[in-house]
């Protein structure tokens, strides 16, 4: 990696910051190394879109390759082939699990949200006990290991009826959803002016009325944010998908890819799981295209600033 | 970090600062409902978070001190620590902790190196910004589990591309290759965002005035920009080892433990779930909590020791 040879032509990029750089021929042809730190940096944009790029190319090389030209090796397919996409679609083993894994999804997302929003507000605004502690035991919860529980839900879960249900998954994906969207979400509402609160105390507002009508429309966007990261967190969750259900009642994708068998028993599911996985990779990667800002600033907010 | 709060005085601290009215000797009104608000406020999320790992943590310490096997419950009983006993003189347990710490520390460590280059490369990048920015974010918004199925898919000798009958899947070394490569593509670009925000925070003078100086660029790598930014590289270590350390995701889907690649989860997860010895189980997750801690526990005193000697200077 020779991090110190590109670092020459730092200086080039941050001074000459402009939209699109590929006209480079209006500019003095002055000195040679910033040309060649400048292509440095080009190369490194380039090596790291195919290091993002690489394996989603090969997954999806495999969706659309019919079960016979699976094995070829060739990164583009030499007949594309819907059969896969068909194949999951018809079969049922995929359908019922994506509608699990959204509506899983999407209720703790939810959840997790409204009920982080007030602790977060708090957290950033209000005096009182035991603040500190709950931000702390919030990261503690964040870091601790999913198999660490999965036992005793397992044994309660199946002695009052959760096992295999949605709310068996929605209870425990609280354990990472709520620290992740409580940091993140005090982060942004710190970010908020106080001065805003302030006027409004003035003009005889409640702490609550504050609250509400001044810092949620501007925390609005903070709190979109925390949705999308909660929501590829849970939608990611392999080991409590696995462990808490037994049929497609509650079963996810990723625990159902995982137990994938082919809908003819004679060729391995592997076009199915190809394809399974670019249904559900799609649209992750569309929301990352659209928000790509708002997700940067989420994922580091609460880490850095703290 | 985790325990900072807000620079406002207490209500009930005087400061000198008391320039948002909030620093008056006695609680007022506004400062009680404030309190009370606040607690109000939080309590929701306090009672969830405690109802759903507090409880299950002690109820698991509970179960790790009984022989508690759902196939034979006729023959349950309290049988203190043997459990811990039984654990930490077996084989399994041992390899399960070298695998666990052999993947954590390659991978976290090529990560680091990886994800520096990433964010320098982003940090000065004048074409293509937004692109590569949102292409880092692809492996992070990846299902784990399908990434560890693209790569499995590229490395077998049925689906994928390498030449001739290579089968990195059917041996050990090449298992931990395949399992560390996959962890690296997946969380590199959580890591690498994280150093972003740590080098934007590194001042431009300092780094004109080595150039100025006469310091090559590695030396100013060394010297300005790495000790500056050295909080954001012990946050993102510490994210990543904990994180890390609880792999069961890939190797699953992988090797489902083969060639000695088992980890400690999956461990855990096999007695308890697999096999249903709810007791044993338990007890190698307790196992892997208090692992955990001491993990987190190192890192926070290196931390602090070094944030120390920052801010001393």
């Amino acid at each position: 990696m020779s991090v110190g040879t590109t670092l020459g032509g730092e200086k080039t990029g941050a001074e000459r910051r402009r939209p699109g750089g590929k006209n480079r021929d209006d500019r003095p042809a002055a000195d040679a190394s910033r040309t060649k730190g400048q292509t440095l940096w080009i190369v490194g944009t380039i090596v790291i879109v195919a290091y993002a790029m690489f394996p989603v190319l090969w997954i999806a090389s495999l969706s659309f390759k019919p079960a016979a030209d699976v094995g070829d090796g060739r990164l583009i397919p030499q007949t594309f082939s819907l059969d896969n996409y068909r194949d999951i679609f018809t079969s049922g083993e995929f359908v019922r699990p994506l509608i699990n894994s959204i509506g899983i999804s999407l209720i703790t997302t939810l959840i997790a949200v409204v009920v982080a929003a007030f602790a977060a507000y708090a957290i950033a605004r209000l005096e009182f006990p035991g603040k500190t502690i709950l931000l702390s035991g919030a990261l503690a919860i964040a870091m601790f290991p999913p198999v660490s529980i999965i036992g005793p839900l397992f044994n309660i879960w199946r002695t009052i009826g959760l096992y295999d249900t949605w709310p068996g998954l929605i209870l425990p994906y609280m354990t990472f959803a709520l620290p992740l969207a409580i940091w993140t979400l005090t982060a942004f509402f710190r970010e908020i002016p106080y001065d805003l609160e302030e006027a409004a105390q003035v003009d005889g507002a409640t702490p609550f009325q504050a609250f509400r009508q001044v810092i949620m429309p501007l925390a609005l966007p903070g709190i979109f944010t925390a949705a999308i990261i909660v929501f590829i967190f849970c939608w990611n969750d392999f080991l409590f998908a696995i462990s808490l259900t037994s049929t497609d009642n509650a079963r996810t994708v990723p625990a159902a890819t995982a137990f994938f068998t082919a809908s003819s028993n004679f060729i391995n599911p592997t076009g199915q799981i190809a394809a399974a996985a670019i249904v559900v990779t799609v649209p992750i990667i569309i929301m990352v295209l659209v928000f790509q800002r708002r997700i940067v600033a989420g994922l580091t907010a609460g880490a850095v600033k703290g | 970090m985790a325990t900072t709060t807000p620079g406002r005085a207490r209500p009930t601290q005087p400061g000198p600062d008391g320039g948002n009215g909030k620093g008056k000797p006695a609680m007022t009104d506004r400062a009680r409902a404030e309190r009370a608000l606040g607690l109000k406020l939080a309590a929701p999320a306090a009672i969830i978070m405690l109802l759903v790992t507090a409880y299950p943590i002690l109820y698991a310490f509970y179960l790790s001190l009984f022989r508690y096997d759902l196939r034979t419950p006729e023959m349950n009983e309290f049988v203190g620590l043997s459990n811990y006993a039984l654990i930490l003189t077996s084989g399994v347990w041992w390899q399960s902790v070298l695998a666990t710490t052999i993947i954590t520390v390659v991978s976290v460590a090529l990560e680091l190196v990886i994800g520096l280059a990433f964010a320098l490369v982003m940090h000065r990048a004048i074409f293509g910004r937004r692109t590569v920015r949102t292409s880092i974010l692809i492996p992070y918004g990846i299902i784990t589990v399908i990434a560890a199925f693209a790569f499995r898919f590229a490395v077998s000798p049925d689906t994928g591309f390498l030449p001739g009958d290579l089968n990195p899947l059917g041996n050990s070394i090449g298992s931990f290759a395949t399992i560390i490569i996959t962890e690296v593509w997946k969380t590199t670009p959580f890591m690498s965002l994280l150093l972003l925000a740590g080098l934007a925070t590194v001042p431009e003078e300092m780094q004109e005035a080595a150039k100025v100086d006469g310091a090559t660029a590695w030396q100013r790598l060394w010297k300005v920009t790495l000790p500056n930014m050295k909080a954001a590289i012990l946050v993102a270590l510490l994210f990543r080892t904990l994180d890390a350390f609880r792999i069961f995701d890939t190797v699953f889907v992988q090797t489902a433990g083969a060639n000695n690649t088992q980890t400690i989860s999956g461990v855990g997860y096999n007695t308890l779930v697999s096999r249903v010895n709810l007791g044993l189980g338990s007890a190698v997750s307790m196992l892997l909590f208090l692992m955990i801690i001491l993990i987190a526990f190192l890192f926070v005193k290196g931390f602090k020791t070094n944030l120390g000697t920052v801010k001393g200077k």
